[in-house]
């Protein structure tokens, strides 16, 4: 009698769960005729990354996800399609005159990242990782010893984005 | 430990499944017999005026803005708190340097009048 093959485990079939809901709702930001229904697809999208992320032990990534990208960005990115009336009004096709070329380097990108993912060798097991909270203290560590520069830098980009709405907004009335 | 995320997903799962259920049964079971009054949009009981799709001032934008900064920078001190008891005092400077920064950004902010609501 033929070995059966292993029952998939349930972590791994929340995994591939959280896998067809994130390509489901990218698909819809994609496909979606409405750019507002698009915005929420990509609502959808990022939590379901952040499961992804939740399925790496990658908390405190999962939590940042949830609370910049779902919170966050996507508020942001909703007011700039509802401030923008002719995006709101009827609706949009997902396609226009450069989606074959577009299809194409999407193709090969994919190809690319296949044949690049396929070819590393991964390790069976994970590496233990740190209890939950030495982590992002290590991660805190790190940020103002080895990456104080970047850090610091980020600040400063922060800095600027803050003066830069301001001058794009309120200059004009 | 990721056992203790599937109470999580178990809310989700319900959170979805129950709205849904009562959704899709009341389409099923429910009598329809529209009329123009019963499709008109309302709200509070007044009739509406104008279309959904309204244009938002450009307001809102800003203040999201604003708001995605504040978030970010909270993301990023969370950690640097956590390890604080293990900092060097150059790693401390280093994080109110980082602070300082974006309270400038917020006296600019304020100074202008962005945050008053006109």
């Amino acid at each position: 009698m033929p070995e059966l093959p292993p029952l998939p485990t349930i972590s791994q079939l929340v995994f591939t769960g959280f896998a067809l809901f994130t390509c489901a709702s990218a698909l819809g930001v994609v496909l979606a005729r409405n750019l507002f229904h698009g915005a929420l697809a990509l609502v959808a999208t990022l939590f379901g990354v952040a499961g992804l992320y939740v399925m790496l032990e990658a908390e405190f990534l999962a939590v940042s996800q949830v609370l910049v990208y779902v919170g966050a960005i996507a508020t942001l990115i909703t007011f700039a399609i509802m401030l923008t009336r002719s995006m709101m009004y009827g609706k949009t096709s997902p396609l226009n005159r450069q989606w074959g070329k577009t299809g194409l380097f999407a193709v090969m990108i994919f190809l690319a990242l296949y044949g690049f993912v396929g070819s590393i060798p991964w390790a069976d097991s994970a590496p233990a990782v740190l209890a939950d909270e030495s982590m992002i203290a290590a991660l805190g560590v790190e940020f103002v010893t080895n990456y104080v520069v970047a850090f610091e830098v980020m600040g400063l980009l922060l800095l600027v984005a803050l003066v830069g709405a301001v001058m794009l907004a309120r200059d004009n009335n | 430990m990721l056992s203790q995320y599937a109470f999580i997903l178990i809310m989700a799962a319900i959170a979805l499944v129950l709205p849904l259920a009562a959704i899709i049964l009341g389409h099923i079971l429910g009598p329809r017999r529209p009329d123009a009054v019963k499709n008109a949009v309302y709200e509070s009981g007044v009739e509406t005026i104008g279309d959904t799709w309204v244009q938002f001032r450009a307001q809102y934008y800003l203040i999201g803005l604003v708001f995605v900064v504040f978030d970010v920078e909270a993301i990023f001190l969370f950690p640097i708190a956590i390890a604080y008891s293990q900092l060097s005092l150059f790693a401390v400077f280093a994080t109110i340097f980082f602070i300082v920064l974006l309270v400038i950004g917020l006296l600019y902010d304020w100074r202008k009048g962005a945050l008053e609501w006109q």
